[in-house]
């Protein structure tokens, strides 16, 4: 009973354990580029290129209802109407560009990793790669993650910027704000560390899905269920860690 | 050769091991037989060290696997070709790719080499005409033979076949121990088969190797086997619907 408690409470300590050797291992590997160089591109096209069309709607919506929103919250005679492009951009650079990306990319990046790792692992094809003497953590797992580094300050950008054109639309078509003045809002309250604070952001949440998912992905257990399982936990711990992380870089770097 | 010494391996509470010595020689073809969940497919990933043990040494062409580092274990891993039991097929690669995989990544050949090693090996095996299909479209029987071109694709010295006739029909079943059979002695490979199917036992295997109760309970030929008075190992044999003494008298 006693050991039973004490297995359970160490659980969390287990995973972080495992989690930070698969990380050496992963690291380990990053020398071997001819391992992973095929694979790296394929995963860039796949983490990034083929997200693009998610991240961008859903960017889109997000600056629109954040010009609707500030605007109904702001509508006095005191106020001129480009203050709304100076909340919307900087929001936009700042938090929605980034956060959007990274949750987006949880359910469909992250569940997609543990998905193929997952059945990878339990229908033995990843034991078959180590039979052959292959290193499977080079092969399977460096090229996703370093694949997400690379392509999530990418998607970051490509955010931000369907996210301005969101916003400035909706505000003209709204009758909010005229672009000529939502335009001169965002140039006045400009910060010029936001888009760097966006971009590590960004970066942070790409290694934090990827590694998170290839990790759930890579140690399934069982069969379909466990697929299920690791898939489930992939994305919403993702996102779990994406709040906290949200958090930790604001207060460090802002 | 390979050489395993007092392997003791265990699951939480559960002892899966229990002091295994086994030695598997050079050219022969050991079967590995003992009920499901006798610890057999543990035994055949330490041999690979895709397991590590709790104790015990295993000890390949005289390299004690367990205390080399990982870089080396790989090497030593390619003179190994293993046939997982429900194939392991790579399924975002077509038949044709999932044999020219090991070529691709360990050998230096030509594009135009490795496709005539991978046909070789896909002819080998009897099987020209499934190159282009997706893994998905083949049947039971034709996945473990594309898994088995990709395992000889290398020419490993040691095949490890782990249940190579589970799941298949009487007349596949002969066929891959046909193969087994024949691959052995045109390649000169020491094969390892880990199965419960006595026909393919008896078909195939130089000398079988028995787990029971996480023990090595016995070792001996395929002759010794016939003749053996012990109790457990003639009830899993009768179990096995093969009868000893109706195969011999036959």
């Amino acid at each position: 009973m006693l050991a039973d408690l004490a297995l359970r409470l160490s659980q969390p300590l287990i995973s972080i354990g495992r989690f930070a050797l698969l990380l050496g291992k992963a690291s380990g590997s990053l020398r071997y580029f001819s391992t992973y160089r095929s694979n790296l591109f394929t995963q860039m096209v796949q983490i990034g290129i083929e997200s693009l069309p998610i991240v961008a709607l859903a960017a889109a919506f997000s600056g629109a209802v954040t010009t609707v929103q500030t605007a109904y919250l702001l509508v006095s005679p005191l106020i001129p109407d480009s203050i709304i492009g100076a909340v919307v951009v900087p929001s936009l650079i700042l938090e929605l560009g980034a956060v959007v990306t990274a949750f987006i990319l949880a359910g469909r990046v992250g569940a997609r990793i543990a998905a193929e790792l997952g059945t990878m692992r339990v229908t033995e094809q990843i034991d078959a790669l180590e039979a052959m003497g292959l290193n499977s953590v080079g092969y399977l797992i460096v090229p996703r993650v370093l694949a997400g580094i690379i392509m999530f300050p990418v998607l970051y950008i490509a955010a931000v910027m369907v996210g301005v054109v969101g916003g400035m639309a909706a505000g003209e078509l709204a009758g909010a704000v005229p672009i000529g003045e939502f335009v001169e809002g965002a140039r006045e309250h400009y910060l010029p560390f936001g888009p760097y604070f966006g971009l590590i952001k960004s970066l942070v949440f790409g290694f934090l899905i990827t590694s998170i998912s290839c990790y759930m992905g890579y140690f399934t257990k069982g069969g379909a269920e466990g697929v299920g399982r690791s898939t489930t936990s992939a994305a919403v711990t993702s996102c779990v860690y994406i709040l906290v992380a949200d958090l930790v870089l604001a207060v460090l770097l802002l | 050769m390979i050489q395993i010494e007092h392997l003791y391996k265990s699951f939480g509470a559960a002892s899966v091991l229990k002091d295994v010595t086994l030695n598997i020689h050079e050219g022969e073809t050991l079967a590995i037989i003992g009920r499901s969940g006798s610890g057999k497919s543990v035994l055949m990933k330490h041999i690979i060290g895709l397991l590590e043990p709790d104790a015990g040494r295993i000890f390949v062409d005289g390299i004690n696997i367990n205390e080399i580092p990982y870089k080396e274990l790989r090497r030593v891993r390619r003179h190994f070709g293993v046939l997982f039991q429900g194939g392991a097929l790579f399924d975002s690669l077509n038949s044709f790719e999932n044999v020219a995989f090991p070529l691709r990544v360990f050998t230096d050949k030509s594009r135009a080499e490795i496709r005539a090693e991978a046909e070789h090996c896909l002819e080998v095996v009897q099987l020209t005409e499934v190159g282009s299909k997706h893994t998905s479209e083949l049947s039971g029987g034709m996945r473990k033979r594309v898994a088995l071109a990709r395992a000889i694709a290398l020419r490993p010295r040691y095949i490890i076949y782990d249940e190579p006739t589970s799941g298949l029909d009487p007349e596949t079943s002969n066929t891959i121990n046909d193969l087994i059979h024949r691959l052995a002695h045109q390649l000169d490979i020491t094969s390892i088969v880990v199965t419960h199917d006595m026909h393919s036992v008896l078909s195939i295997a130089d000398r079988v190797a028995f787990l029971h109760a996480s023990r090595l309970h016995w070792v001996g030929t395929v002759d010794a086997l016939h003749s053996s008075t012990d109790a457990v190992l003639r009830s899993f044999v009768k179990a096995s619907e093969y009868s000893i003494g109706h195969q011999a008298s036959s």
